[in-house]
């Protein structure tokens, strides 16, 4: 990562949280907007973890990685604290790799 | 509401916490994930930006990424823009769940206490996890011996999954993750989670 990736970053997303109070009055997005950009970060999110829970590079990541993402992803499903899920993730691909498996 | 904000605050300090292992055991720097966490202040973003980093991308494709998922303050903005004065600094602390408690309180002073509150707890809280994440990265050596790599994957999941009870939010992701696993063994890094917004187009109407 570079400082001026950094500062590009930080600056649009300065610039998208002010927006809003700044206009206030004079101007709101439409529903159709509001949602569009939501569905769009979600979207975003769950392609991002799906390619770095179950790829490395251009191939499969092997079986501990994923193995660990899924049984995060289970427990999160079932609403256990956020602790409970990560700490459960990370132990099961340790415990995978000290097995051998990886 | 103080009882839920620290109980925020706590996950969100193990998250920053893994947030800055997981940049210095993947090779970054110790100020990266530290400006990362100060100047830009939204976990999504930061998690989605190092890990294109990571994975090989271009340090700009992963600011570019990160814009768009920071694209959500914009109608957060306009959301809470009655409780965020002074502007100059409301407007940097503000985060996902500062949002949703101000948007859950009945009256206007007490929206006003709750995303102060929520804000201002959250961003000393994540900058003091990253800064000792940032510590605790560097003891640790081979993060995958540890399993820190399955972290962030699971991190994103756990942050996503209530959007997700939305049909054609959940409908636009599977597209949109499908898409960027079959185009990653073919693409550079970053480009397939970029593709995944084609998901967008099956997302429908609220």
């Amino acid at each position: 990562m570079t400082i001026v990736a950094i500062l590009v970053l930080a600056a649009g997303t300065y610039a998208f949280r002010i927006t809003g109070p700044l206009l206030r009055d004079r101007f709101r997005p439409g529903p159709r907007v509001t949602r569009l950009l939501a569905v769009a970060a979600s979207v975003l999110l769950v392609a991002l973890a799906v390619t770095s829970g179950l790829t490395r590079g251009h191939d499969l990541a092997g079986w501990s990685r994923p193995a660990g993402v899924l049984v995060g992803a289970v427990l999160a499903g079932r609403k256990l604290p956020f602790l409970v899920v990560v700490v459960a993730a990370v132990a099961t691909t340790a415990g995978l790799r000290l097995l051998g498996v990886h | 509401m103080l009882a839920d904000i620290l109980l925020v605050c706590v996950a969100d300090c193990v998250v920053g916490a893994s947030f800055g292992a997981i940049a210095v055991s993947g090779g970054q720097p110790g100020w990266v994930p530290v400006a990362m966490s100060l100047l830009v202040f939204a976990g999504g973003a930061q998690f989605a930006a190092l890990g294109i980093v990571l994975a090989g991308g271009s340090p700009i494709a992963a600011a570019l990424a990160g814009l768009v998922l920071n694209a959500r303050y914009l109608p957060f903005g306009f959301a809470v823009a009655d409780v965020v004065r002074p502007t100059a600094v409301g407007a940097h602390v503000m985060i996902d769940e500062s949002v949703a408690f101000a948007l859950a309180q009945r009256d206007r002073e007490q929206a006003r206490a709750a995303y102060w509150t929520c804000s201002l707890a959250l961003f000393v809280i994540w900058n003091v996890g990253v800064v000792a994440g940032v510590f605790a990265g560097r003891l640790i050596g081979d993060p995958n011996a540890f399993g820190l790599d399955a972290a962030s994957p699971v991190v994103l999941i756990a942050l996503v999954l209530p959007a997700l009870r939305d049909r054609g939010t959940l409908r636009a992701a599977a597209v949109g993750a499908a898409v960027a696993l079959a185009t990653t063994p073919v693409l550079p890094p970053g480009v397939p989670v970029a593709l995944a917004l084609v998901g967008l187009l099956v997302a429908g109407r609220a």
